[in-house]
């Protein structure tokens, strides 16, 4: 077991090595100077040569690399040139309406698909099975800030029901900013919960015919707990792995969704970033958004050992 | 005669007609490629003919999508914006399966290569595909062409993986090794007896990368990071419309169900194809 662990914790560091790589090559393939292109074009040679040196990019490529490398091992992710403060703190500081933007998502598609996949499943070709999965391909080419602005349409202006837009402001209570996540967290959630429908389905239909099943089923048990208790108990595996990846799917999903409800997140600030052109936010970004996505799938890899003894080779 | 024709293999047309899906899907898909392609005959207006007088007009018989806040036919432009998108999409694809099945076979059949390639693939499929879309669009500078580089970078690791998981498989069959054994050279192997084998789940897959390329698209070009705002895609009039939501709903809702109509076929037709090409759901062969 600690042998897969050490297996799993070594792949996990090599992928986020090439990941490091990666960010580091696409910041530096920007065509033109990226500190005169930061700066506009009323930037004096005195200024660009400054900020030239402030981020690194008068030294050799290797050299720059290297800094890059050293930089990230103490945990610096360098300085915004726009907000002027470390990327690390503003990435914080927007962290909390992407990070309950991503939860109430997830909550939202799992208690959609979770219900739905089962009972898909355990019905499998009748009318309501046939619409599931005609339901989930509708929803799966859904853009998520085009169902956003729907919802605004109905919900927030027609309706009233919800604000259209942003966070409540910074002395708004917390009861008042998750008010402003509804419609995000469902525009995004509604969309993320096709493929976790198609996959609790596949899943459940791969133990309902299972031995053990069977063997509950004769053994008078109820045909709920057979479901609930034997075989989405067993179904829970690939489930878990595709809920995880939605997790960290989500928070791309969030960069546009945060765009169309002007939620002051982690995907607004990369948004304008990358209208500003201010590469060490993109580049930190990134990288933070990897590094959770990498660790989330390590996360599971973990999560097979503790509940399916199978893994444990 | 009649036992002949008993075991001949069903016509295409007939192995489609059998799965509604498929045939769904290729319909819509069909319906909406001859529109965009047919635009100039098919749009009652010129796309870009401003109008002020006619400004967010409702829809109508006259505008049958409405107009936007330059008094322009929302019709004709949904229908001139398909041609590109679906062009972008397109493109996006062809770009990520050349760059996806050349690092996929490479990688399924050289073990150097292999450790290299997998890494990267795993690294590439670590970033969500938007954002990474973004960083790249923003780092090569935003253009038609840097959007199309951006989504095939990003969805080429996808087929790659399903490229170089194949083939692993295929370079130990008997076949392959008869060939090996006759000095086929490696390249003609992997093109010839590699390749072909691999069509059917690569178009397969090359569908499903279409549908997300072209939600990928439309999401670049509503944050204003993709293809200039002036140039019409689906994407671009929805991110216009957004001003005026609940008061020109329309300039929203019709680019919006252009692009859900066009993913939800594309989808139909991947998941026609796979059924239709994996022989273990086959029920007709």
């Amino acid at each position: 077991m600690t042998r897969y662990v050490l297996q799993r914790l070594l792949g996990m560091l090599s992928v986020m090595f090439v990941v490091v790589t990666i960010v580091f090559v696409i910041v530096r393939v920007a065509p033109g100077d990226p500190a005169a292109v930061m700066l506009g074009p009323d930037a004096t040679p005195a200024d660009i040569e400054a900020l030239r040196g402030r981020l690194g990019i008068d030294q050799p490529l290797v050299m720059q690399y290297l800094f890059f490398l050293g930089q990230l091992l103490r945990g610096d992710l360098g300085q915004s040139i726009f907000l002027d403060m470390p990327v690390a703190s503003a990435l914080l500081d927007r962290a909390e309406p992407t990070f309950f933007l991503t939860l109430f998502s997830i909550l939202i598609a799992s208690a959609i698909a979770l219900p739905v996949g089962i009972l898909a499943a355990y019905r499998r070709g009748s009318f309501f099975d046939q619409s599931v999965t005609t339901l989930t391909m509708l929803a799966a080419s859904i853009p998520s800030f085009w169902l956003g602005l729907i919802l605004i349409q109905v919900f927030a202006v027609r309706l009233g029901w919800f604000p259209v837009a942003g966070y409540g402001g910074p002395d708004a209570s917390f009861a008042t900013r998750l008010s402003h996540l509804v419609l995000p967290a469902f525009a995004l959630g509604v969309v993320s919960s096709a493929l976790i429908t198609r996959f609790t389905r596949a899943s459940m239909l791969d133990v309902l015919n299972d031995d053990y099943v069977r063997t509950a089923r004769s053994k008078g048990m109820s045909e709920f707990r057979v479901v609930l208790k034997h075989a989405f108990k067993n179904a829970l595996i690939p489930v878990l792995t595709v809920l995880g990846l939605t997790a960290a799917l989500l928070v791309s999903g969030a960069v546009v969704t945060e765009t169309v409800f002007s939620l002051p997140g982690v995907g607004n600030l990369v948004v304008s970033a990358v209208l500003r052109r201010d590469y060490p936010v993109i580049q930190g970004a990134l990288l933070v958004i990897a590094a959770i996505y990498v660790l989330i799938n390590f996360g599971i890899d973990m999560l097979y050992l503790m509940i399916d003894p199978r893994v444990r080779y | 005669m009649a036992a002949t024709d008993a075991y001949a293999a069903p016509r295409l047309t007939t192995l489609i007609i059998q799965r509604k899906t498929l045939a769904i899907g290729l319909l819509i898909l069909v319906v909406i490629a001859l529109l965009a392609v047919l635009a100039p005959w098919v749009a009652p207006h010129s796309p870009s003919r401003l109008s002020i007088v006619n400004r967010l007009q409702p829809p109508g018989l006259e505008w049958f999508f409405g107009t936007d806040e330059f008094g322009r036919d929302i019709f004709s432009r949904t229908i001139y914006a398909g041609q590109l998108s679906l062009l972008v999409g397109a493109a996006a694809t062809v770009f990520a399966c050349v760059v996806g099945i050349t690092l996929g076979i490479v990688a399924g059949f050289f073990r150097k290569a292999d450790a290299v390639v997998s890494r990267l693939v795993d690294a590439m499929m670590a970033f969500p595909d938007i954002l990474l879309a973004i960083a790249l669009v923003a780092a090569l500078g935003p253009s038609l062409a840097t959007v199309i580089v951006a989504l095939g970078i990003v969805y080429a690791p996808r087929l790659a993986r399903i490229v170089r998981a194949s083939t692993l498989v295929i370079r130990e069959l008997p076949y392959v090794e008869a060939a090996r054994a006759l000095g086929v050279p490696t390249w003609r192997i992997m093109t010839r007896h590699v390749l072909r084998n691999l069509v059917s789940p690569i178009l397969v897959q090359a569908t499903f990368i279409f549908a997300y390329a072209m939600l990928a698209e439309a999401g670049l070009s509503f944050l204003g990071v993709g293809v200039s705002p002036e140039i019409p895609t689906w994407g671009t009039m929805i991110a216009s419309g957004r001003q005026y939501v609940g008061q020109a709903d329309w300039m929203t809702i019709f680019p919006g169900i252009a692009i859900v109509l066009t993913v939800l076929s594309l989808q139909l037709v991947g998941d026609g194809l796979r059924d239709l090409l994996d022989p273990r759901l086959r029920k007709d062969l």
